[in-house]
């Protein structure tokens, strides 16, 4: 396990060794200071940290969060209903594909019009595009369970309780993690568009207002910590994924033992 | 002791089983044998309580079937452990869903899984595991329940030639140390003829034959002649059933 986690760390190390390299051929084939270099970026991060980064990030942190947590609250549910119930499914699913492809970044005005300047409506037009990625997830995940293993574990005699323990939400967890992962990308993307109107926190808005600043080595050092954010975000991910679901990686470790 | 009166089961506007009446004596085996597609895992489904029949009955023990019953422990050939748990987790969980108290779980499915041989794999989960060992501890984990009636469904089907033989050996020995009746369905004649008491022969919904079998029980039969002559006689009535 040591072993393993060392191996995940050098293999981190080695893609921010190539990122780096990669960025100071940009610095010096651009050779102006549109690409400020990595060195006097991470400077610049580390006074910019001491004075007010660290708060926009908490913001953009805070928001990605709470757009997470309730598009799962909201998401699980309806796709647990959607994928167990045929009924459920013939109603929401035709809803789903109308809506999923809708650009949603579209309706922040709307939102905004409706829900007020603030957090909120920047939260809801995250949730409104990473709750599908759930709901979908979670409905997949219950319609691949093995027919064979439900009648199993029905022959069992499992409660209705039970078998949502010990069947269906151990099937669907690797996918909602994995959908997880995604939205945690697509949530920074839209996070970035959302903090550039009417808030003056976030680090979307940090580097957006660097950039009319024109001051490119803080807005670098912005966007270097919004890498950083996400690349916190996307181990812990890994981190919970190794713990809650330890079978789904047995196949890299598989010993059979004959009979 | 299980009666089967004028059972129909439909998928949707398909007959699957068409009228099929059969008596298993308790403490007895029956290998019922079929090709693909005749019905075996349908008729198995009803027998366990899993699929309501279209039509007709099942009795066991004078009562009829309706759901889900206590006793009946069912093995799939495929799928029946929960990827996510390992040994151990798997063969505690239908004492789990009777609510049996910790000590007892940890007594019977310890003492299941060393009957088994599985003691020492207790902590790894079903991709660990060998088909054979992932059997044995399906059997494990129906065992720990008690039960009184044991269905198979194609149990061995989905292994080698060696481990095949050595799970009938243990499934015969199981059937000896438990106060257990055994129904097991199966496309391999020789698999039949060494654990079927009675040997029903299966054919588009009905059974077609049924022949009582002289050799059951002698675990070393395979390689007697008697053998040879009643896989002889079901692979005859396979054929005449327009089946083989
Ligand atoms: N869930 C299902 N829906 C519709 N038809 C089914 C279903 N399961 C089985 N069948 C059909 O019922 C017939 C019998 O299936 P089955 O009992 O599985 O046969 P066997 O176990 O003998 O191979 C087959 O023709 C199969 O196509
Ligand atoms: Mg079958």
């Amino acid at each position: 396990m040591k072993a393993l986690l060392r191996l995940g760390s050098n293999r981190i190390i080695r893609g921010i060794l190539l990122v780096l390299a990669a960025w100071y051929g940009l610095h010096f084939a651009v050779d102006s200071n549109i690409v400020p270099s990595p060195h006097n970026t991470l400077v610049a991060l580390f006074k910019l940290v001491n004075s007010g980064l660290l708060l926009h990030m908490l913001y953009s942190l805070y928001r990605i969060t709470a757009a997470v947590s309730i598009a799962i609250l909201a998401g699980v549910p309806l796709g647990l209903w959607t994928g167990l119930s045929k009924r459920a499914d013939s109603i929401l699913s035709p809803v789903i594909y109308i809506l999923y492809p809708v650009p949603k970044a579209a309706m922040l005005p709307v939102l905004m019009l409706l829900l007020g300047l603030g957090d909120l409506s920047k939260i809801m037009l995250i949730i409104t595009i990473i709750v599908f990625q759930i709901l979908i997830a979670v409905r997949d995940g219950v319609r691949e369970i093995p027919g064979d293993l439900r009648m199993s574990v029905k022959s069992l005699g499992l409660s209705r309780g039970q078998t949502y323990i010990h069947l269906v939400l151990p099937a669907i967890l690797p996918k909602l993690i994995s959908a997880l992962r995604t939205c945690v990308g697509i949530s920074f993307s839209i996070l970035f568009f959302a903090e550039n109107f009417a808030t003056s926190y976030g680090i979307g808005y940090f580097i957006m207002n660097s950039w009319t600043m024109v001051n490119y080595t803080d807005m670098f050092a912005g966007i270097t910590a919004l890498s950083l954010m996400g690349i916190v975000l996307f181990l812990l991910i890994d981190k919970a994924e190794h713990k809650l679901c330890p079978w789904v990686f047995l196949n890299e470790s598989k010993q059979v033992t004959g009979y | 002791m299980i009666d089967i009166e004028g059972l129909y089961f439909n998928y949707d506007n398909e007959a699957v089983l068409k009228g099929l009446d059969l008596h298993i004596d308790a403490r007895s085996t029956c290998a019922i044998i079929g090709p693909s597609g005749c019905g075996k895992t349908t008729l198995l489904y009803c027998l366990a309580g899993l699929l309501k029949p279209s039509g007709g009955r099942v009795l066991i023990n004078g009562e009829e079937v309706k759901g889900i019953r206590r006793k009946t422990g069912v093995i799939l050939q495929t799928n029946g452990l929960l990827p996510w748990k390992r040994a151990w987790g798997n063969t505690a969980l239908g004492m789990k869903a009777r609510g049996c108290d910790k000590a007892e779980i940890q007594k019977r499915v310890s003492d299941a899984l060393k009957e088994l041989d599985m003691l020492s794999h207790k902590d790894k989960f079903p991709a660990q595991l060998s088909g054979g060992q992932r059997q044995r501890v399906a059997i494990a984990r129906t065992l720990v329940t008690e039960p009184d009636l044991l269905l198979l469904d194609e149990a061995t089907a989905a292994l080698d030639a060696i481990t095949k033989e050595h799970l009938q050996n243990l499934l015969l020995r199981i059937y000896y140390q438990y106060p257990i009746t055994m129904v097991l369905v199966t496309h391999n004649i020789e698999e039949a003829v060494f654990l079927g008491q009675s040997i029903v022969i299966m054919g588009e919904g009905r059974i077609r034959h049924r022949i009582e079998n002289p050799c059951f029980g002698d675990k070393d039969i395979r390689s007697k002649p008697e053998f040879y002559s009643i896989c002889a006689e079901v692979r005859k009535r396979l054929a005449e059933g327009g089946v083989l």
